[in-house]
């Protein structure tokens, strides 16, 4: 059934395939990324393949690869519900080279996507919301790339602003409630002052630790 | 829901307001088990637009997994899904012994099986009871509970942990099967299906029970394989995908058991789904049960991939540097990618492993079912009230550790 599928690639695209294997019994097809949409297309509405059943959609980082081959593989498994074969498709992108987004074929590819762009930096144009997904958006670097050290700092965080809201953000130097303890005695006596001198001390210390100081720089590394 | 521009049209009529409210939710809201945001756009109660965030509980598991022998990834693996630790590692030796190339004895794979159908009766107990308590129903979570303590106690004296075992290993398991795990296994199977039929006695007819969960959070054949879904909510939809069915391993076609399935995909059918699954596993358990031979070989017969005796390994030099070898590089599986994949609690757990030759895993990907689940979800979520997600956000059964890694 598996060897079917892979002569079915090769009798419908050629040349286009450029390698299949079967390690383990589990097919893989490589195509160049300007293929990767029309093939994917093509796994899942060709009446003999019916590869209709998302599975995953992952990458790979090889640095080191022999010149020539771009530094990334990214990986799209697919199964057919009606015939029970699978499928490893797989292209190859350098750095900073975009691939068509897999979203118009399959919608699993969508967060399966953003995670891939969110570890490895790989963009996909045609994604219609590609943004970072386990980390947050002020993440500098990509995680699962192999010249990223596991056990690099990432810098403090400033607070966000919360656009469009009448309440400020939480924890902030202008926030709504500061930390929920007011000074009646000031506050009678009719001074400006709102918060506690302690609790106002504590709040300019968590602004300046928010705002500038980081430990580590990344971009320097 | 009308729209509201449309009836305030006159003057004089206090105009309210039209814009969508957004509502955060989470990442710790106390009805959603897992951390995990949501953020929605609300005309009055009805969700217009939302998106999940999930990402709060990512701990860099695929990362990790690269810095370590191929045996040092159990640890992280059982913390994937850590209701069904089990699954996980009997999905992740399968997936590094089919790089390898290599069959684990009979004895090996029918220990698996009834650690893995004990833990598939966690997960789901664990799932079930949890959707049953916020719903309000208190009292089949604390049935659940107690038997899921009792699935727990045999897992114990099997492994030693009760949630993060640590048992499997490459070409084997860590040890050979006590001599109490038959006869404890054969008098759990009763208990448990005495327990599953009383409480769905208690809460299947239940008036506010089904009208909370009867054609809620519909999920369709058609999204569900577009998005990837696997496991009980796949089965729900009417497809009888089971990885246990459909592509057998440890020696799984050789029991008889049936895949339940559902037909509406809504919320009610996930919960009837799992119920039965616990009671085909019951079955499972009581088969694997009267197979397992109580002598016999557990790992595989090869000292490139299990370690030696222990007693050998105190008594002579070549054992002594065979253990030192494999502790301190590891097995080395030969270059080469594969993708190994099991039927874990929550549908199609997938290893992706990459390996350059060496001692380490070059990538290690895992494939979660309920990443792939959840954001299906998302459909499932949109159109309904508030009040509707929490038991479809409880029948997804979003597990944070599998989900976020």
């Amino acid at each position: 059934m598996s060897k079917k599928v892979l002569d079915r690639l090769k009798a419908q695209f050629g040349d286009r395939i450029l390698s299949v294997s079967d390690f383990r019994g589990d097919d893989e097809a490589v195509v160049a990324p300007k293929d990767w949409r029309e093939v994917a297309q093509f796994l899942k509405s060709d009446a003999e393949l019916q590869m209709n059943q998302f599975t995953d959609l992952t990458a790979a980082d090889y640095p080191l690869r022999e010149p020539g081959l771009p530094r990334f593989d990214v990986v799209l498994m697919v199964r057919s519900m009606t015939k029970g074969a699978r499928i490893r498709l797989k292209t190859r992108v350098g750095d900073n080279q975009a691939l068509d987004s897999l979203h118009p074929v399959w919608k699993g590819a969508d967060w399966t996507e953003r995670e891939v762009y969110d570890m490895f930096g790989i963009k996909f144009t045609g994604h219609p919301d590609l943004r970072r997904i386990l980390m947050y958006e002020e993440f500098v670097g990509y995680p699962l790339r192999k010249d990223y050290p596991i056990e690099r700092t990432q810098p403090l965080i400033p607070y966000r602003d919360v656009e469009g809201t009448e309440k400020l953000a939480p924890f902030g130097k202008e926030e709504g409630q500061p930390y929920n303890r007011i000074d009646w005695l000031a506050r009678m006596s009719g001074r400006n002052l709102q918060v506690s001198p302690a609790i106002a001390l504590q709040q300019e210390q968590r602004d300046a630790l928010s705002q500038g100081s980081s430990v580590d720089e990344p971009g320097k590394a | 829901m009308e729209p509201m521009e449309d009836s305030f049209d006159e003057e004089g009529v206090l105009e309210l307001p039209v814009d969508p409210m957004r509502l955060y939710m989470g990442p710790s809201h106390p009805a959603m088990h897992g951390t995990i945001r949501m953020v929605l756009d609300l005309d009055g109660e009805v969700i217009q637009a939302l998106d999940i965030q999930p990402g709060y509980l990512h701990r860099g598991f695929e990362k990790s997994c690269e810095r370590g022998t191929w045996a040092q990834v159990y640890p992280y693996v059982d913390r994937l899904n850590y209701v069904s630790p089990m699954l996980n590692n009997v999905g992740f030796s399968l997936a590094v012994e089919k790089l390898l190339g290599i069959k684990v004895p009979e004895r090996c794979e029918q220990y698996r099986v009834i650690l893995g159908e004990l833990a598939r009766i966690a997960d789901h107990l664990t799932c079930n009871g949890a959707m049953t308590m916020e719903l309000g129903a208190f009292t089949p979570f604390l049935w659940f509970l107690k038997v899921r303590d009792w699935v727990w106690d045999i897992l114990e004296e099997e492994t030693g942990a009760r949630m993060t075992h640590s048992f499997g290993r490459i070409g084997g398991m860590a040890k050979p099967p006590t001599a109490n795990l038959k006869p404890k296994v054969r008098a759990l199977v009763p208990e448990v299906l005495a327990v599953i039929a009383e409480c769905e006695k208690v809460v299947l007819r239940n008036r506010i029970f089904m009208d909370r969960l009867l054609g809620v959070g519909v999920l369709t054949k058609e999204n569900a394989m577009e998005y990837g879904v696997t496991g009980p909510m796949l089965r729900s939809t009417g497809i009888d995908y089971d990885v246990r069915k459909a592509h057998p391993y440890s020696g799984y076609e050789t029991y008889d058991f049936d895949v339940p399935v559902g037909h509406d995909g809504d919320t009610y059918d996930r919960f009837l789904v799992r119920m039965e699954e616990m009671r085909q596993s019951c079955r499972i358990l009581e088969q694997a049960a009267g197979r397992i031979a109580e002598e016999g070989p557990i790992n595989v017969d090869d000292p490139r991939i299990v370690l030696p005796e222990k007693s050998a390994v105190y008594d002579t030099i070549e054992a002594t540097i065979a253990h030192f070898k494999m502790v301190m590089e590891g097995l080395k599986p030969p270059k080469g990618e594969v993708y190994g994949f099991t039927e874990a609690g929550n549908g199609e757990l997938g290893f992706y492993i990459v390996s350059d030759g060496s001692g380490t895993p070059y990538r290690v990907r895992c494939r979660p079912p309920c990443f792939l689940n959840l954001k299906a979800s998302e459909d499932m979520i949109r159109g309904g009230m508030i009040a509707d997600i929490i038991p479809t956000f409880g029948s997804v059964n979003m597990i944070g550790g599998e989900c976020d890694r």
